[in-house]
């Protein structure tokens, strides 16, 4: 076949970028996963030092979580409007999205400082240690997602994010909603399933 | 760098070659010449190994003996481990996995050649990493040379999360060089996934892809989804030494054993992933040599999925002296006694494909053949394992060391190997020697197994594994020396192999198919032009070159302009940053230097990557 | 080099002078005292479980291994590439064929799985009421044995009766070890943090070799451990003698003076023997073994020197010498103390 054809020619139709980040997100789910099962194994097992019941602030954190669930969705309307092409609009919902994700990234930063000043610290016991490695981990992948919108911002500002680069936002988007989905599965487990025995009181 | 293509006015297009020079090599994005890269660090870190092994057999001949102190001996004996494990069999394999799937599949490249080169050098560095901890004692205030890692290759917590029982800089480089490593077989991994699913030639349905290629694309998926877990286990490790966290801290209510689990959920497919693609090779080898097609192609790709698969369900059969309990002992029992069953049925396979053949024993079938027989060796002695309570008295005693190094070595390396000797003349253009290729394989079949056969008495007889030492009463300094003379024997065969590698270099040049064997790699000139394929290939035939009209025809010039992407250091800088933030992160106990270190080489990782990412490149 | 191997069945021939040499081997091992830490020889019901289990496993193990070497070897030979032979027909596969191959293996492992699964049961740590209690705790690089029912403590000697179950009760002060003597029963790991659990019944009288059998550090090849089984009568006069906790002889200098150079205060603070050691009536340090009854024992220094004078003074001279990494420090010693600390050490039976 013609080298032309050759270049675009996939065995499965699909664009090998998005394959690659389905694996990255495979990978992805065995590393949440692993620390999501030690933080489960752990609970409930600190022998001192704060425990869930007195400091994870349910009402606060599902603030947060609406508002990353909130920023999935401006990331799909985001993804639309650079596939049709509408560049005002494009630049609307990534900032939206990346507004909302560092929304977030407050939210967790004061939940963090919050806590330590309550006594619950890094390394303070068993909590400590898998609640803010667990939560940083994500913490990270945010900032991270956040940067890399910001950077299609830019580009969109730049005219270099045209419709024919609607892949790179569909890949962004696949890592935000990831990134979303495992806050799903943490405020779930972390902060609504508490297994902690209650204190007697 | 430029690209090499035509523009259309030409008459005659311009045929793309492979630049020359330093520079073209450290920005390579050329699969072929990365699996050359990957090869050669492979075999040198294959003799920095063995060295190990050498020095630890020496120490090991008699009882009593005092060649080294306990000290360096268990560092020797980590460094071997984690040597052999990451840094000369894995990487062996994707000397392969790189130079021969693109061929055999009919690709011009891998789907992501920078990435691809990235893997690449984030190895290198954690190899030099891991290696740097010989000689860095003095920048870290020791009172002897080597800070050399000394946990174990399985760094067992506490023993190696606790600052009380491994102060010292050893278990951070083996923590850091281990994170490095991961991030250059998981990108790796994404990078051959891709590949093989989304760039299969025209006609290259999965069920007609080598089993070569079958085996590797098993091995990646249990890349991606092992590798994350250890990097999990590690990170604990790494923060419990660096920050005093608790992960493995028992006075907090942390538990060691929570480490065996990560580890080995990790351990168990790393067995797999370093043995499926030495299977792969020889599902290749014994068809050319038998000039028969494999038996049963369809069992056998489906049992290297099942092992795939099932591999992940067997991990605490490495824990059964923990006290799991009855219950847990009996399921892992089970699960482990099942996966013997298609790895039995390969075996099975492989010699019905030698039965009524006409077997050409060149050097490289007799690697396959040997790969065979010593499989089987560690296969039983695995079953035998896979008894709890007969494994009370197996684990961690030399028995187990024999079952590992059977496998390892008697396979995954044999199996290697037989894969050198088979691709050496499509990578080279010549063949090795063949009479010193068959005294290489004598010495090592020989030298193998009188190192590794007494193993499994002296460890039924009472020795245990990483030991310093062993007294004399124990009666096990005959079986010691014949493992020790074993030893020297297979240092010799390698020392037979370099020199083959080396005096090879003037035999005659062969043609594109000079063993007239059935895949794709040969159909194109040897070595393969820079594009591969002058025209990407159609394909009727699981057996392309052994069908009439299996393959289109293959121009040996190309009929049209080929653009080559041309090469990137930004993978190569990105590798550096990686470097350097792994680096920062050993000087931990002084703030200020580390957290600059750690910042600078995020600064250059992430200068790299937006480089990286806006440069202008196609594949 | 070709001709002796080429023309052979040479892949099968260097194993089959192994396999032989390996039999003799075993055959070797059965006779015991050549391999005092044989796992072939079993001193105990547990151990013989073991044992029993491990050659049910081990015949087919070999069968297979025949077979399949067997099959290896007639294949290369058989058809070994001949001059003037057509090219081979292309057989893909043969359903029959793979599902036997498939099955039998599959069958085999049933002859294996039954016999484990009880054994498991069995070796699962259960002991019965009225069993010996004992618990077991690995330090770097020593054993410490305590009987609560009989308050005795002592390190690196287990003494047993004979034909008495035992129940061993076993963690870690520090890291993980192992508890391992072979002829008695599989090993078990010292967990800190956690209790194991071990129980066995040894039916021979004699002293049984163990080590640690997880990698604890550097000193991990020097943690030995033998096991003492005695008939009941023996055992009874052993716990009674532990139980005791005589002075000092006043009319023995030596020992008088060797008493005096235990309770000196040395400097730095680590050097001075009761900070560490327990001995009845005299010290309570824990950090080391208990050295009550320690001239009772037939090795110190975790069952790597001898326990007589000479052994003796070179680990009081040079504990790390003798033991790399080991947390009893390099102490100045006179030649005096030295010798004075022997006799009174050996007096303490």
């Amino acid at each position: 076949m013609s080298h032309a054809a050759a270049a675009h020619y996939t065995s499965t139709g699909l664009d090998s970028r998005k394959i690659a980040f389905w694996t990255f997100i495979g990978s992805e789910c065995l590393l949440f996963g692993s620390l999501i099962a030690t933080y489960l194994v752990y609970e409930g097992r600190s022998v001192s030092g704060p425990t869930t019941h007195e400091i994870l602030n349910i009402p606060l954190t599902s603030v947060s979580t609406f508002d990353l669930l909130l920023s999935s969705l401006m990331m799909v309307l985001a993804l639309a409007a650079v596939q049709r092409g509408d560049r005002l609009w494009a630049r609307v919902w990534l900032a939206a999205t990346a507004l909302l994700g560092a929304i977030f990234l407050g939210f967790q930063a004061f939940e963090f400082t919050h806590f330590v000043h309550e006594g619950l610290g890094f390394t303070t016991n068993l909590f400590g240690s898998t609640f803010f490695t667990l939560t940083g981990f994500h913490g990270g992948h945010v900032f991270v997602g956040v940067v890399w919108l910001l950077t299609l911002l830019v580009r969109s500002f730049q005219g270099k994010l045209g419709p024919e680069k609607a892949m790179n936002v569909e890949i962004a988007g696949l890592y935000w909603h990831f990134v979303d989905v495992v806050w799903i599965v943490i405020f779930t487990v972390v902060y609504l399933i508490q297994t902690t025995p209650l204190p007697a009181s | 760098m430029s690209p090499a293509s035509a523009t259309a006015q030409h008459d005659a297009p311009v045929v793309p070659v492979a630049p020359t020079g330093l520079w073209s090599w450290i920005t390579t994005t050329d699969h072929k010449r990365i699996g050359l890269l990957y090869g050669f660090t492979a075999v040198f870190f294959f003799l920095v190994g063995g060295l190990e092994a050498l020095v630890i057999r020496l120490q090991l001949g008699a009882p009593g003996n005092s060649v080294v102190s306990a000290e360096t001996y268990n560092q020797l004996f980590t460094m071997h481990g984690t040597t052999m494990i990451f840094l000369a069999v894995m990487p062996l394999s994707s000397a392969f996995f790189n130079y021969i799937i693109p061929l055999q599949i009919g690709a011009r490249d891998v789907a992501f050649p920078r990435l691809n080169a990235f893997s690449y050098w984030v190895f290198l560095a954690g190899g030099l990493l891991l290696n740097a901890s010989f000689v860095a004692g003095p920048l870290f205030g020791a009172d002897r040379l080597s800070v050399a890692p000394n946990g174990g290759w399985f760094g067992y917590a506490n023993l190696t999360s606790s600052l009380q029982y491994s102060p010292g800089p050893n278990i951070d480089f083996w923590v850091l060089g281990l994170q490095i490593l991961g991030i250059a077989s998981l990108a790796a991994g994404f990078n051959f996934i891709t590949t093989i699913l989304n760039l299969r030639a025209p006609g290259m349905k999965l069920m007609r892809m080598p089993v070569f290629t079958w085996m590797s694309l098993v091995t990646q998926f249990l890349v991606v989804t092992a590798f994350p877990v250890i990097t999990v286990g590690l990170v604990f490790l790494m923060l419990d030494r660096i920050f005093g966290t608790t992960f493995y801290n028992v006075s907090a209510g942390g538990d060691v054993v929570l480490w065996q689990h990560l580890f080995w959920l990790f351990g168990h497919p790393e067995v797999y992933i370093i043995i499926l693609p030495a299977m792969g090779v020889v599902s290749e080898v014994l068809p050319t040599f038998s000039r028969k097609p494999l038996f049963g192609y369809a069992i056998v790709v489906y049992s290297g999925v099942l092992i795939g698969v099932m591999g992940w369900g067997v991990w605490a059969h490495h824990m059964f002296s923990t006290g799991l309990g009855p219950v847990a002992d009996t399921v892992f029992s089970a699960t482990t006694m099942l996966i013997a069953v298609p790895t039995g049925v390969k075996i099975f396979n492989w010699i019905a494909t030698m039965w009524g053949g006409r077997l050409h024993l060149t050097t490289s079938m007799w690697f396959a053949v040997a790969f065979i027989s010593s499989f089987i060796i560690g296969g039983l002695s695995g079953v035998m394992h896979s008894s709890p309570p007969a494994d009370l008295q197996q684990t961690d005693t030399y028995f187990v060391v024999a079952h590992f190094h059977y496998v390892l070595f008697g396979g995954a390396v044999q199996g290697l190997f037989a894969g050198v000797y088979y691709w050496w003349p499509k990578i080279f253009g010549h063949r090795l020697k063949e009479g010193v290729g068959k005294l290489h394989f004598w010495l090592m079949f020989v030298g193998m197994n009188l190192t590794f056969f007494p193993m499994h008495f002296s460890g039924l007889l009472g020795m245990p594994r990483r030991i310093y030492t062993y007294g004399p009463e124990l009666g096990l300094g005959m079986l010691n020396l014949m493992s020790t003379v074993g030893a020297f024997l297979t240092g010799l065969s390698l020392l037979v192999f370099v020199y083959n590698a080396w005096s090879s270099r003037r035999e005659p040049r062969v043609g594109k198919n000079p063993w007239a064997a059935a895949t794709l790699e040969w159909a194109v000139s040897s070595p393969p032009p820079v594009y591969n394929f002058s025209v990407l290939p159609t394909v009727t035939s699981r057996l392309p070159l052994w069908t009439e009209h299996g393959v289109s025809e293959i121009p040996d010039t190309p009929p049209g302009p080929i653009h080559v992407p041309g090469g990137s250091h930004w993978p190569l800088m990105t590798a550096l940053g990686i470097l350097v933030i792994a680096v920062g992160a050993l000087l931990h106990h002084h703030f200020v230097p580390s957290l600059v270190t750690v910042l600078a080489g995020l600064g250059v990782v992430v200068v790299s990557v937006y480089r990286w990412a806006f440069e202008p490149f196609e594949v | 080099m070709g001709s002796v191997f080429s023309r052979r069945p040479g892949a099968a021939r260097p194993v089959s002078w192994l396999a032989a040499g390996a039999l003799i081997l075993i055959l070797a091992g059965c006779s015991g005292d050549p391999y005092p830490q044989s796992t072939l020889h079993p001193a105990a019901d547990m151990s013989g479980a073991i044992d029993w289990l491990y050659r049910q496993i081990v015949w087919w193990a070999v069968a297979v291994f025949v077979v399949v070497q067997a099959a290896l070897v007639v294949t290369v030979i058989r058809f070994r590439r001949r001059a003037n032979q057509p090219e081979p027909k292309h057989v893909y596969g043969n359903t029959l064929a793979e599902v036997t191959w498939t099955l039998a293996p599959a069958v085999i492992l049933v002859f294996i799985a039954v016999p484990t699964i009880q054994t498991i049961f069995r070796v699962s740590g259960r002991a019965s009421p009225g069993a010996l209690q004992v618990e077991v705790i690995g330090h770097q690089w020593w054993w410490e044995f305590r009987y609560p029912e009989l308050g005795l403590v002592t390190a690196n000697e287990l003494h047993l009766p004979q034909g008495r179950e035992v129940a061993l009760a076993i963690t870690s002060a520090d890291v993980i070890h192992s508890f391992w003597a072979p002829r008695l029963h599989g090993k078990r790991d010292a967990l800190p943090g956690r209790t194991t659990r071990l129980a066995f019944t040894p039916d021979s009288a004699g002293t049984f070799l163990g080590q640690c059998a997880e990698f604890c550090g550097e000193s991990h090849a020097n943690m030995r451990l033998r096991v003492v089984v005695q008939p009941a009568a023996d055992f009874e006069a052993w716990a009674a003698r532990q139980a005791e906790s005589p002075a000092v002889d006043s009319t023995a200098a030596l020992q008088v003076a060797g008493l005096e150079a235990f309770r000196r205060i040395r400097d730095p603070g680590q050097h001075t023997c009761i900070a560490c050691h327990t001995i009845a009536g005299v010290s309570g340090g824990v950090a080391g073994p208990n050295l009550t009854h320690v001239g009772s024992r037939q090795t110190i220094a975790g069952g790597t020197l001898p326990n007589d004078s000479a052994g003796l003074a070179r680990w009081l001279r040079n504990a790390p010498g003798e033991k790399p990494g080991s947390l009893m420090p390099k102490i100045a010693l006179s030649d005096d103390e030295v010798a004075a600390l022997v006799a009174y050490l050996r007096s303490r039976q």
